[in-house]
Formats: structure tokens, sequence, C-alpha cells
């Protein structure tokens, strides 16, 4: 990664506690994120009023199930029917194979400037440093994603990237990175942005993309937006990579449109966005604008190692709406840079670890109260609160031990304690015994106990018992006991 | 071994064993049985809901609305193809209009910075729209590229009532796409739109801050009347 300027706040999964209370003491960042996922989550509720919400679902689930059923087939399907219509496929098994090959087709065609159209998995394998080092200039131009990279930032949600900036904040970063005058008109500041945007478009040499869905049946790549920078990345410069990791393939053309209203509606409560940009093919003879060139590299990044397990699997349906972080009381709280991965939020946690180790993202199948709005929301069913309680599990050595870095939260102590705590609690006299001695000794209690009483008093085991309790008062009861 | 190679033998060897595909059923997606005024209103609601603008013509008088439209939004400079009917009756409607008409069958190598900054307006045929969602669908041709309905900052859609559908499904299937899809398909709903500065809503970010469709309605008595009911 390229060297962060001074004063650019970095951020780590494995400090998420730290990072979590930076957060929670900014009234400023709880402010942004109540505000704009209170109004989110209103939307979403209204935006599926005329559907059978269950049954739409239902059919999402079940279609990227089917996409992942058959996903080798169906890769094989995409790439051939791609290679016939012209646009060249390529494959990585992990991120920097995919920023090599992006970075040997700008040098192919001397491209020293790149426009992007908001990308996850760039965000994922951090094409843009990448690009950087090899003398490549890489410009964000979805205008949140421009905002955050003008702040020297990395996005705070998968969907609005800059949700994490207030308008005052966005008039100053735009007066001090472009010059214009500060203003808290929204419709100026968009305006601005728009003519600083237009030449980089006309002075790319490659836009780099994303993609929503990747239809194998006739290969196609669909991206979904609203700003119309996606349509310009992937039309003006004349040539158009898209990258995207192996799980966004679908079978048939007709998948889309189910996925497509499952996925504006999760997202942003939109009932369609502005455009459906779906991408046959480079410009043919006698077209007259369009990129004379489109790759498309296939990123595996972990998502085959996912793919092993029966339970984990679930994780590769999803369609990243985000709907999920909206809905989770701990990401409005701490935020999105706090969980210090590309991928925030209740998702975030769930399949950060397979990217990066659990090593690393220890802390995160924890961030959350396991309420289960999370997967109650979620488009394809993804059955979130079970991942996150199987990668707890995971973390403390209980699971299957298939994912890189189970067993790093196994603490000899914390096992000694559990198993101590099964024997007592299958022993009933030395239950019995060790309760009332408790109770005796409670003067003795320590008043601090680590992580406990950082936010709590400390507890103090009541003198009496609960079954002494109960005992004494069966005895008061034991006239009409005795009367039944 | 490639990377490909290496992926898919992952893929094929998966330690859980091979998973079994389910059937997928669609009816959720369609069967909704509008009538064309629903249908209509539909559409007019939903694109109305974010920014778009419907202007509903006659059939055979359809170019004067477009030239009132023209003269109303100040446009002196309108791109536009020649062979689409839309397009051949436009220029022909507008020849003595005072607007500037801008030739788009040039490759556009050759006049991209024109199109950036000196195009008011493009003019585009539509093959149908969506009611559920308030979309128009395009499919970009040589003759109206894919640039026309995105660099102007004004997109003025020709429409014929008739071929408003129910939803995207329906369209995808009725119209056989799998079969054989363009360089470039599109649905557009609105002008082009942003809300990542705090949640506001702002128009024209990047493409168009302005859609205008033109709904033609078929006149005289060969057809039903696809108007709105009054
Ligand atoms: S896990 Fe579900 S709710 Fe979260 S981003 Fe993915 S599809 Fe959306």
């Amino acid at each position: 990664m390229s060297e962060q300027a001074p004063g650019v706040h970095t951020y780590h999964p494995r400090e998420f506690h730290r990072q979590a209370h930076e957060a929670l003491d900014n009234p400023q960042i709880r402010a942004n994120f109540r505000k704009a996922m209170d109004g989110l989550m209103a939307k979403r509720c209204d935006s599926f009023d005329d559907w059978d919400l269950e049954a739409l679902r239902e059919l999402g689930a079940n279609i990227r199930l089917r996409a992942l059923a058959r996903l080798p087939d169906l890769l094989e399907q995409l790439e051939a029917n791609c290679e016939a219509n012209g646009v060249r496929v390529h494959w990585a098994e992990d991120g920097d194979e995919a920023c090599r090959i992006v970075r040997e087709i700008c040098e192919s065609h001397g491209a020293t400037s790149v426009i992007k159209g908001k990308s996850m998995v760039t965000e994922e394998m951090h094409l843009n440093d990448h690009l950087e080092e090899a003398g490549i200039e890489a410009l964000e131009s979805d205008l949140g994603e421009y905002l955050v990279q003008l702040n020297q930032q990395t996005p705070s949600h998968i969907i609005m990237p800059a949700i994490h900036l207030n308008t005052d904040e966005i008039s100053r970063i735009m007066h001090d990175k472009t010059g214009i005058e500060r203003t808290r008109d929204v419709d100026a500041m968009t305006a601005a942005a728009r003519q600083q945007l237009r030449e980089r478009f006309m002075a790319a040499g490659v836009g780099v993309s994303g993609v929503n869905f990747a239809v194998a049946e006739t290969g196609t790549l669909c991206l979904v937006e609203n700003e119309g920078n996606g349509r310009m990345t992937t039309t003006v410069p004349p040539v158009h990579v898209a990258v995207t990791g192996i799980e966004k393939v679908v079978e048939h053309l007709r998948d889309v449109p189910p996925l497509y209203s499952l996925l504006t509606r999760s997202a942003t409560g939109q009932h369609v966005t502005t455009y459906f940009n779906m991408i046959g093919s480079p410009r043919k003879e006698g077209e007259r604008d369009g990129p004379k060139e489109v790759h498309l590299v296939l990123v595996d990044g972990g998502r085959s190692d996912i793919y092993q397990d029966d339970e984990l699997l679930d994780t590769l349906r999803c369609i990243r709406c985000g709907a999920c972080m909206n809905h989770c009381p701990v990401y409005t709280r701490v935020g999105g840079h706090t969980y210090g991965t590309t991928y925030p939020g209740p998702i975030g946690s769930i399949l950060s670890p397979h990217l990066m180790g659990l090593e690393e993202t220890r802390d995160l199948p924890t961030a959350s109260s396991l309420c289960g709005a999370c997967g109650e929301v979620c488009p394809v069913k993804i059955p979130i609160p079970d991942l996150l309680v199987r990668l707890r599990q995971e973390s403390v050595g209980e699971g299957r031990g298939n994912v890189a870095g189970a067993g790093v939260k196994r603490s000899r102590k914390e096992l000694a304690a559990w198993k101590g705590f099964q024997w007592l609690a299958t022993h009933p006299s030395a239950w019995r015994a060790g309760t009332s001695m408790a109770g005796k000794l409670r003067g003795l209690t320590p008043a601090k106990l680590g992580a406990w009483t950082r936010h709590r008093t400390a507890p103090k085991p009541a003198s009496t018992t609960l079954h002494a309790l109960v005992k004494q008062h069966q005895a008061a009861r034991t006239d009409k006991e005795e009367c039944r | 071994m490639s990377a490909r190679e290496t992926i898919l033998k992952r893929l094929r060897e998966r330690a859980d064993g091979a998973l079994s595909a389910p059937e997928s059923d669609f009816s959720v997606m369609t069967g909704r049985g509008w009538s064309p005024q629903e249908r209509l209103a539909r559409f007019e609601h939903w694109i109305g809901s974010v920014h778009g603008e419907v202007i509903h013509v006659a059939e055979d008088d359809w170019t004067g609305a477009l030239t009132t439209l023209l003269v109303d939004k100040g446009v002196r400079r309108l791109a536009l193809g020649k062979r689409h009917p839309v397009a051949a009756e436009a220029r022909l409607a507008l020849a003595d209009a005072g607007v500037a008409l801008v030739d788009v069958d040039r490759d556009i190598e050759q006049w991209q910075r024109e199109q950036f900054e000196n195009v008011d307006a493009g003019l585009t045929s539509t093959r149908g729209a969506i009611a559920e969602t308030g979309s128009l669908w395009l499919w970009p041709t040589p003759d109206e590229p894919r640039l026309m309905s995105l660099v102007p900052p004004l997109h003025i859609a020709v429409l014929d009532a008739a071929t408003l559908e129910d939803t995207f499904f329906d369209v995808m299937e009725r119209h056989e796409w799998a079969d054989g899809m363009p360089t470039n398909a599109l649905l557009i709903s609105g002008p082009s739109k942003t809300a990542d500065i705090e949640q506001t809503l702002a128009y024209g970010v990047h493409g168009p801050r302005e859609l205008v469709v033109i709904v033609r309605h078929a006149t005289a008595a060969d057809s039903h009347d696809t108007r709105p009911e009054a």
C-alpha cells in the first residue's frame, strides 16, 4: 500500500475496540450515521409496499443458491459467451494477481490515467494504490467515492461511501482540495464535481468498473447506478475493464430482474435506480461510441475457500445491498470505518474473516448483539446471525477449523473456567457448597473485573442463594402443600 | 496450473460435496394484469417521482410538441439520429425552427469535446417502457449511439404509449432478450441523480439534469386510446 499522507487516519480490524470507542465518543459521526440509517430503514420498508416480499426474497435466495450450485459450470459458460461477444476474460486467484492484470492492460495501452466506477472488489484488492505505484493515476468518479478519495479516506458504507461526512465537512473538503468557493448548496457542489470529472472522463485511457450481475447465459455484465458515472466509465474511455468476484455470476438473464428489484429496494429504498446498464460487447463495426476493448477480470480472492463449506457458502449469496448495515445497531453507532475492513457491518463481519483471516478480524464476529435484524432484512436470506455464531466458534477453536486463523481466540484460562463451570453445574452437591461459600465470602469480591467493570459495577454474589430462597419460600407454604 | 484451472478445480472438488440446484418460481415477477390506462398512470407516477417529465401528445402531432419543448427549454443545439423515424420526422419538422441539428453519425473520437461541451439536448427513440418502475428501455444503435442519452444536459425520449409493458421481467421474456443481447441495453428511469452529500438529492451529477418523455398516443379510430382518463 502506498504511504498515507500525514494526519490521515488509518483503521485496522485488530483495533476494533479502540476504534469503536473513538467513534462512540464522536457525536458528529454518531449523528451522521443515525440520521442516515433511520432514513434508509424507513425508505426500504415503504418500497416493498406492493410486493409479496417473502416470495421475492425466497426467489432471490433461490437464484443465488442455484448460481452457486452450478458455479464452476457457469463461470465457464460466462467466459465462453463473453469471449464470443468479443470481451476478453481473465482469471485471478487473488487481489494482487487481479491488480497486475489491470495494470498490464493499462500499460499495454500506455494509459496513465484511469477513471473508476464504484467497485467494492477493487477496494478490496487496493487497486488504486497498486496503480499509483506503477505511475497510473486512478480517480474515483462516483460522487461519494470521489469525495472520500479527495479526503484520503476509504468508504464507510458499501452503497453510500461518504455517509460519514455531512454537508459542512464535504464543503470544506471540496474547497480545500479542488479550490471551489465554500458553499452549503448541494446543487452547486454537485455541479462543480460534474465539471471536474467530465474532463477526467475524456482524458482517461481506461475505465474500470465493478459488476453487479454477470449473466452466464448471454455473457452480459450488469451495472446498477443512479449517477451515470458508471455509464460514463464503461462508455467514454477507449478501454473498459470490469472487475468482479467469481460469485457474482447468475445463470439466466431472467434471474436478473428479481435480484435488481431486491437490490435497489433493500439498498436505498428506491423502486428502481436511474440506470440499469447491461454491457454485451465492445464497440462493433459501424458503431459510433463505446470502448473498443472490454475486459472482464474474475477474482477469486478467498471465495473458493468459503465455497468449500456448506454453512459458510451462504456468505457468497450476498448481492452487496448494504441493508444489513443499515439495520445493524452496532454499525449505526460505530460507523463503517471502525471495522477497519473494506466491507463493514454484518456482511463485513461474516466476509472479512475469510478475506483476511481470523487472526486479524477476530473481534468482528463479536461486533453484534445477535438481534437478528440483519438476517431478517437480507434480500437473499443469508442467515447472518448463524454465521456470526459459527465464526465465533471458529475463532475459539470450536468450529470445523476451516477458516484461516481458526482458534486464534482460544484461551487456556477461559477454557478451564468453562470446564470448571460445566463440572460444577453437573454436580449438585458441589454446586450448592460452592454457591453458599460464594455468598459467605461476598465481601471479598474484587472491585475490578477486567473488561466487565470498565462500564459496569462488579457483580456481588447474593448473600442467600436462589436455591436457599426457594427452600425458605417452600417452607413457609408447607401448610398449603400438605392440604393438596 | 493457470489461475483459471486452479479456481475451477477448487470449485469442482468442493470439500462438502456437490450442491444441488433448486428450481425457481418467478410468478412474483409477472402477471400484473394492468389495463393500458393503469399502466400509463403507473409509468407516469413512478418516472415523475424521480423528476422525469412526461408530455402526452397525439401521434400525428408530436413534432409540434417537440418544437415547443425545445423553445421552452432554450435548446439551441440538438443531437439526433437520421434513420430512425423519430429522428427523421424531427429533422423534417425542425428544419426551420432555429435549432442547430447535430449529427451523431460520427465516430465519437471526432467530436467528443463538442458533444461534452456544446450540445444542449439529445433526442432518442425508445424501444418501450416499464410501468412498474417508470423505466424506459433503449438499445442504442449506430444511428442513436450510447452517449446521446447520457452526455447532454437534457435527454428527450420519445415513447409510444402502446409499447408500455408491466414489468422488466415481462419485457425481457416477451422480447426474448436472452436470444440475442445488443452491445448495450439500458433501462433509464429519470435524470442522473445522487444523494451522496448528506442524503440530499441532487440531479444531473454526471448525466442529464433533465429527462423529458414525449408519450405518443395513437390517434383516430385505428387504435385504442391510451391516454389517462380525464
Ligand atoms: S448480506 Fe444480505 S443484507 Fe447484507 S449486503 Fe449482502 S445481500 Fe445485503
